[in-house]
């Protein structure tokens, strides 16, 4: 190995069983000084324990106001080669189906582009490139859109929207997340490049509401695949479950949240009216039980990660909505919420932090939309139940 | 009088550049001081937004980001040096 910086604390975390980020960047680092230069001023902060980076606003493609994330090293005489260390965001592909051709392609470009370190893949969901120089930033743009990908989003601007892999691969998903996902990226690119929002905005699409992709702590509105009427019992399979040795009174009827089942040890009855959708019963049997065959989705607006105000989970705006294409309907709905909190949110305030400023019954009022029980976040909380004067 | 888009374009530009160093300017800044001042002469947000689009895509202005995204004339960044 050509000659790496001397690091005894970062080596420690090469230890253990577990991957370990240091062992790749030394890997990487045989190949690109940017990645040793990466390792020497790593070891220097965590012997100060300062950062030493410095964040970058400007930089980007031409055309876009996303996708770019400017970092400088503010010891660049000591670590010339990381003196620009910019990551970019890459749209991935609707749920992370890759053939190894492309993946190929993508690294051969960031060998020779950039640090040659990628993450895949950032909590955004985007292919992470990590560590490149203001120079290259539009010759790998170009690279990359002759392998047919694009930058994702940053800034105040729609954020590459993510989902989970849906019916590719799983039984349970209530509709196709994969096709809303490649949709609605398509649909709002311009929101996507080129930012006009007060800050950022995350959809993110799971198929079922046991949210692999965790929407509901994640995005701002969070679109969860759901059915609206009996959940598909297979009573022979039920039976089988119990004969060999399941305890379906303790691990599936006590456990529901719903308490709406019941088990006199020969047939298991669900009251499905009050089953609240929270897939434990059909994850702990899944050859007995599956969702109903009327689905579409929940949408949850406002989480949010704690920065000022402390984190959000999404809640209920519209309780059912069939997902099909062209996906009119919804479209209309998100084209309302950014209208009214374009207008009105304040410079940095997330939408879920905006609905707090102003009252849930207000902004449903200014986005068109009937308040309903399934809005209520909480017991006893605000039921969004309002009387006009004249019916006072 | 009627505006066309490359009015708006231009008057954009101009708050740009009278803001640059002084004031950073978001889009919607732009969009709503265009719309209070040539509303009357026909300018909306769809007109505002495709003069965003032209000045960004001929280079005169470019996206930056300070904890939130802004329209600036192109410059070098403090932190490059
Ligand atoms: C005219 C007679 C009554 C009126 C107007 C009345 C009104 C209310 C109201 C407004 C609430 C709050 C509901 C909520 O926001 O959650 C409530 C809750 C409650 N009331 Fe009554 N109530 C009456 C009689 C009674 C009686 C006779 C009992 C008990 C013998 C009772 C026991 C309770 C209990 C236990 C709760 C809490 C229920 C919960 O867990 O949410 N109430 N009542
Ligand atoms: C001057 C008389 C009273 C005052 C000022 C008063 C005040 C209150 C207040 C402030 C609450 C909490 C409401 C909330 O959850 O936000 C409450 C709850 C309650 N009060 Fe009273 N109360 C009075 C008389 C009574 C009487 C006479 C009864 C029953 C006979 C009663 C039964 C209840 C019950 C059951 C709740 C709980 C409701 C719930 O769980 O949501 N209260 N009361
Ligand atoms: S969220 Fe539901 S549908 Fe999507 S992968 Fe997970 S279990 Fe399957
Ligand atoms: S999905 Fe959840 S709430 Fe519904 S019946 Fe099953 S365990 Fe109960």
């Amino acid at each position: 190995m050509a000659d790496l910086p001397n690091t005894p604390k970062l080596d420690e975390l090469e230890k253990g069983k577990w991957p370990s980020f240091v062992k790749e960047i030394k890997m990487a680092a045989k190949k690109s000084p940017m990645a040793a230069d990466l390792l020497g001023q790593l070891e220097q902060s965590y012997n100060e324990k300062i950062g030493h980076w410095k964040h970058g606003g400007i930089v980007g493609v031409m055309g876009y106001g996303g996708g770019v994330i400017g970092r400088y090293s503010d010891l660049p005489d000591k670590w010339p080669n990381i003196s620009h260390f910019h990551t970019m965001r890459i749209n991935q592909p609707a749920g992370w189906f890759y053939t190894s051709e492309a993946l190929r392609k993508i690294c051969d470009i960031w060998e020779k582009r950039g640090s040659g370190l990628t993450n895949m893949h950032g909590s955004t969901g985007d292919i992470i490139l990590l560590g490149t120089t203001t120079d290259q930033l539009e010759p790998t743009f170009s690279d990359l859109q002759n392998i047919n990908f694009d930058i994702g989003g940053s800034g105040s601007d729609l954020r590459t929207p993510s989902c989970c892999c849906g019916m590719a691969r799983c039984e349970w998903a209530c509709y196709d997340t994969m096709a809303l996902t490649y949709d609605l990226t398509m649909h709002y690119q311009d929101e996507l490049h080129r930012p006009a929002f007060p800050y950022k905005f995350k959809f993110k699409m799971a198929g079922c509401p046991n949210d692999c992709v965790a929407s509901i702590a994640r995005s701002d509105l969070s679109i969860i695949g759901i059915w609206r009427d009996e959940i598909q019992m297979d009573k022979a399979a039920v039976k089988e479950y119990a004969d060999k040795g399941m305890d379906i009174q303790h691990d599936v009827v006590d456990r529901c949240p719903g308490k709406c089942m019941e088990w006199d040890g020969k047939e298991l009855k669900i009251e499905n009216s009050y089953c609240k959708k929270c897939m434990h019963c059909i994850n702990v049997m899944p050859k007995a039980l599956r969702p109903g065959k009327d689905r579409g989705a929940c949408l949850l607006l406002g989480s949010k990660a704690p920065i000022i105000e402390g984190a959000m989970l999404s809640s209920v705006i519209v309780p059912f909505v069939k997902l099909e294409p062209p996906y009119d309907d919804i479209k209309e709905l998100i084209d309302n919420i950014w209208d009214v909190w374009c207008e009105e949110g304040k410079n940095r305030e997330r939408v879920g932090e905006f609905i707090q400023r102003v009252g849930m019954g207000n902004f449903l009022d200014a986005i068109g939309l009937e308040p309903v029980a399934e809005m209520v976040a909480h017991p006893r909380e605000n039921p969004y139940v309002f009387y006009g004067e004249d019916e006072e | 009088m009627a505006k066309t888009k490359e009015d708006v374009v231009e008057a954009m530009f101009k708050m740009v550049k009278e803001a640059q160093g002084q004031k950073k300017l978001k889009p919607m800044d732009l969009t709503k001081a265009m719309i209070e001042l040539y509303g009357d002469e026909g300018v909306d947000k769809q007109m505002c937004k495709d003069a965003i689009k032209e000045l960004i895509n001929s280079g005169r202005c470019v996206y930056t980001y300070y904890g939130g995204s802004y329209i600036e004339i192109p410059h070098q960044e403090g932190a490059a040096n």
